[in-house]
């Protein structure tokens, strides 16, 4: 028996529009195994801090619950053994994960509902819409998985346009945390509140914590020839790529809504600006010109491109074919900002 | 003030389940709709909600003269119930197979909070079960135990492809308790939507067409 020749239907990668997608593909098949960016290993992830902050949040106060579908099941094992009524995992169901976190919201409860990022906000996206919002009940939302947190894994495990869909429906605070104390305190916060939240972990994380208030956004760095606004765990690539360059360096771990004031302030005397957001290309580039209404500016938005790649491999190969790593970042503030590379 | 012609069968087909429910069943007065203790009715097939408007009415929750405001920009009533707008509303409707999903989160709700004296009843209809939405609930609803939830489907026959061996046998496979009730009876449906069932939830299945002969 003659094995069939493979041949895959993708053959060309999709280079419409930006001439220089395929190179970065070359190089990503070049880099593959070189594994993650030079990050410092992160002993704790995002997500084990969720587990350790919502169960010590479901010991201390009764109207906390956690809904979950099948995924960090085990996370919550023991704080589901003393409050057996307030952990709740439905299966492998994400509709009914959403619509009972509304139920629960309505008798007066604080769900906190959590899986995946596709099947918490884009499977289940009507139910959010309807059984949250329009009920106007509140909930907090945690995610994990990010944009392609697992690469390996595929198309059907990333979601890069969550936090577009999101910023569709009124009233939702979306925080992007990039640190694990980040996550630990925004998510107290949201917990505490009573409105509609959404909490993106990823196993991306930066090397330190910028902890101010919940919701604001910190100037890192001064610098007179544009500001570069980075979204969650952005901020280190972002650091790298402009370690020597004459430019403003803003955090936020909150999008919606997007700290105006501290944007506003740190664009100076030449008003380009630079996004970069760890999802869909442009999510927020709305709320960072409304920031800057009173000022003629340019903006440029860098995040993930709207082209789906077919490729497995690691979260930093996608990085680099997206352009997210330091060199590709670096590239494009450069020739948007006109320094010198 | 049926609201559209599509819908003039739903507005008519809930209306004696609707009385009963509220002039029998349901622990629900004007005065107590903030009452933790309260029972919960969910009107998940939103579409046609003029009984419901009317049945609201008659027992006080929204003045008569409202009902003549219907659909007017300043009404609180439209063809699908908006619970910011109505008082008693329990669950803004209008999109199928969300009221069944939202109304087992509402049981388990009451459940953690200990009100155990309080039930959910979910109005839904045979075709609205077309929703895969509802299967997800059904099986869930029957694995946390929840004896506080009751389903009443009206069933008008309205189903584009019907459902085979009818529409208690998919309840009764997830193991709710079941009953089949002609739903113009108001004796037997409210007999039917009296029963306890402890810890298991229960479906109350009201056929409204063909009539009386289909069922007991």
């Amino acid at each position: 028996m003659t094995a069939r020749p493979f041949a895959p239907r993708l053959r060309v990668f999709p280079t419409e529009g930006r001439p220089d997608a395929q190179d970065r593909i070359e190089e990503v098949g070049k880099t593959r195994n070189l594994g993650a960016r030079g990050e410092p290993p992160v002993l704790e992830t995002m997500r084990d801090r969720f587990a350790a902050v919502t169960t010590e949040l479901i010991d201390a106060d009764d109207s906390v619950a956690v809904v979950l579908a099948d995924i960090s099941v085990d996370a919550f094992e023991s704080v589901g053994r003393r409050h057996p009524d307030r952990v709740v995992n439905v299966g492998i169901r994400e509709q009914l994960l959403v619509s009972v976190g509304g139920g629960l919201a309505l008798t007066g409860m604080r769900p906190i509902l959590h899986t995946y990022a596709p099947f918490l906000v884009e499977r289940a996206f009507e139910q959010v819409k309807l059984d949250l919002g329009h009920q106007d009940v509140g909930a907090v939302l945690v995610s994990i998985g990010a944009s392609y947190d697992r690469a390996q894994s595929g198309r059907t495990h990333q979601a890069p346009g969550d936090v577009a869909l999101i910023g569709t429906l009124p009233n939702w605070t979306v925080h992007v945390p990039g640190h694990p104390d980040e996550a630990d305190l925004l998510l107290r916060d949201a917990v505490a509140g009573s409105g509609r939240v959404y909490v993106r972990l990823s196993d991306r994380a930066n090397a330190a914590a910028h902890l101010g208030r919940a919701g604001r956004a910190v100037t890192l760095r001064k610098g007179r020839r544009g500001t570069v606004v980075a979204v969650g765990p952005m901020l280190d690539p972002v650091l790298a790529a402009t370690e020597d360059l004459d430019v403003a360096v803003v955090y936020a771990a909150t999008v919606r809504p997007l700290d105006a004031h501290t944007v506003r302030a740190a664009v100076g005397a030449e008003p380009s600006v630079v996004l970069v957001e760890p999802y869909l290309t442009g999510t927020s580039s709305h709320a960072v010109t409304d920031a800057l209404r009173d000022v003629p500016h340019r903006l440029l938005a860098l995040g993930v491109r709207d082209a789906e790649l077919h490729r497995y491999g690691t979260a930093a190969d996608h990085d680099r074919a997206h352009g997210l790593d330091p060199a590709g970042l670096r590239r494009d503030i450069v020739r948007f900002l006109e320094l010198a590379p | 003030m049926s609201g559209d012609e599509k819908h003039e069968p739903s507005a008519h087909s809930t209306l004696d389940v609707l009385w009963v429910l509220y002039d029998q069943i349901l622990n629900v007065s004007p005065d107590r709709v903030d009452d933790p203790a309260r029972d919960r009715f969910v009107l998940s097939k939103g579409h046609g909600p003029m009984a419901y408007f009317a049945v609201l009415a008659a027992k006080g929750f929204i003045p008569v003269e409202v009902l003549d405001t219907f659909t007017d920009a300043d009404s609180p009533l439209g063809t699908h119930p908006d619970r910011l707008l109505i008082p008693g509303v329990e669950v803004s409707s209008g999109s199928l197979g969300h009221g069944l999903p939202i109304s087992v989160g509402i049981a388990l709700g009451l459940r953690a909070q200990g009100l155990t004296t309080s039930r959910v009843v979910c109005l839904a209809g045979d075709a609205e079960l077309d929703e895969g939405s509802n299967f997800e609930a059904m099986a869930a609803a029957r694995a946390f135990g929840l004896g506080n939830l009751t389903v009443v489907v009206i069933d008008n026959d309205s189903d584009t492809l019907g459902w085979a061996g009818g529409i208690s046998a998919r309840f009764a496979v997830e193991g709710w308790a079941t009953a089949n009730v002609y739903g113009r009876d108001h004796a037997r449906l409210s007999a039917a939507l009296s029963v306890h069932h402890d810890g298991q939830p229960s479906v109350v299945v009201a056929h409204v067409e063909p009539p009386a002969e289909a069922v007991a």
